[in-house]
């Protein structure tokens, strides 16, 4: 009951670009065209569901407060969390390069489809922003941090997705000349922020 | 030299503007901007990473094999963005501020101006440019920033700096506060800089 509360709060309350702006650069820049969202919005899902359950192991074994009590007691003072920042980078940069690897050699027809996105996502906030929050929420257990992950990437998909189907439709419309593309898409993402925030308040 | 000089300066604040005409480094734009103080020294924190980053990167541009420059790239960086987050954890007036941008200061790591200039200046060009290009395009992000705080702040809580500035007799428009209305802002920005500069204008 707990995962399916959290899940739907990371899909629609906690959304990552409507709530907290997070992965915008390439959400903006890869949503023109519905096919291409897809293969980077689902790039992300499987990024994001690999790499925090991977941060969550190294935040609650190294780089907590008295983590490293499992080596003897004279470790259980030690703080490692000012690393934390570059440990979760330098994870995420390293699996998104091994991904990258795998998929080119076993999966080609897939790798020419995402190609370019992939090394994208490296430095996508959403995948980072991932493991920030779930180093500020205490997880207890692999669980959680493996459904906040699902939860936050699904929502991620949506939104990329939705934006881009409505950019496609946008093209027919007539916009003032200034706000034409990038203004008048900030203003669409405005308002579907409006629309999800409708979500807000939902217990499970 | 100097014309050049003065060009890698201006162009990241108004032609080539990192926010509004390159849309990079969004996701920060919009969170930290709901309070003047918080967006302010995020723009500075930026302001320092975006340059000294781009410093160090253009020192060691020569012996950066290729094929692992971005991995380089994000340990610079991540390590400037370590020194910038304790700076501001041990600051007596700076923590509260600290704890206020929450995950946001970390993400500065992957905030896409940083790496940007880096991969599209930096490594081409010789240190002290380098620096000052990246202290420009921080400039350029921070104006955006604070221009977006100024609004938020002064709608959405009548205050500036957390100081009263309209009469008490008006009404906090909470809808400001909320995340979507910073987009509709940035959206009437770029509005208002492309209709004043017609050449950004998209056909």
């Amino acid at each position: 009951m707990e995962y399916i509360s959290l899940f739907v709060k990371s899909i629609f309350v906690d959304n990552m670009i409507f709530a907290y702006f997070l992965g915008m650069c390439s959400y903006l820049a890869v949503s023109k065209n519905v096919k291409t969202a897809n293969g980077l919005g689902l790039a992300v899902i499987f990024v994001l569901l690999c790499t925090l359950p991977i941060n969550w192991v190294l935040n609650t074994f190294v780089l907590q407060p008295g983590a490293l009590k499992w080596l003897g007691p004279q470790f259980a003072e030690v703080d490692l969390s000012f690393l934390s920042f570059i440990v979760f980078i330098a994870v995420i940069a390293a699996f998104v390069q091994l991904v990258e690897m795998i998929v080119e050699k076993f999966l080609p027809s897939l790798y020419s489809s995402l190609g370019i996105y992939l090394p994208l996502i490296a430095v996508n906030c959403a995948i980072l922003g991932g493991s920030l929050f779930m180093q500020q929420r205490d997880f207890t257990g692999i669980g959680e941090p493996l459904v906040y992950a699902l939860g936050s990437g699904i929502g991620w998909y949506l939104a990329i997705v939705a934006l881009a189907a409505i950019r496609e439709k946008l093209g027919y419309s007539n916009v003032p000349k200034p706000l034409k593309g990038i203004g008048i898409t900030f203003i669409t993402v405005g308002l579907m922020g409006m629309a999800f925030m409708t979500f807000m308040g939902i217990q499970l | 030299m100097a014309q050049n000089l003065k060009e890698t300066i201006l162009n990241p604040i108004l032609k080539g503007n990192p926010i509004t005409v390159l849309v990079l480094g969004i996701c920060s734009a919009l969170a930290v901007t709901v309070q003047l103080k918080g967006a302010l020294v995020m723009a500075l924190s930026v302001i320092v990473v975006t340059g000294v980053s781009s410093l160090i990167c253009s020192l060691l541009r020569n012996t950066i094999p290729n094929r692992v420059r971005i991995i380089v790239q994000l340990v610079v960086v991540a390590m400037m963005v370590i020194l910038v987050d304790q700076i501001l954890k041990a600051g007596e007036g700076t923590y509260a501020i600290d704890k206020q941008l929450s995950v946001y200061i970390g993400l500065i790591i992957t905030n896409c101006i940083v790496m940007g200039r880096i991969e599209a200046f930096a490594l081409g060009n010789k240190p002290i440019p380098s620096l000052l290009d990246g202290l420009a395009n921080g400039v350029g992000y921070g104006l955006i920033l604070v221009i977006v705080a100024f609004f938020r702040e002064l709608l959405g809580s009548g205050t500036l700096f957390g100081l009263q500035v309209l009469p008490s007799g008006y009404i906090p428009n909470n809808l400001v506060i909320l995340p979507p209305f910073a987009l509709i802002l940035l959206g009437c920005i770029i509005w208002v800089h492309r209709a004043i500069d017609k050449d950004l204008q998209e056909n």
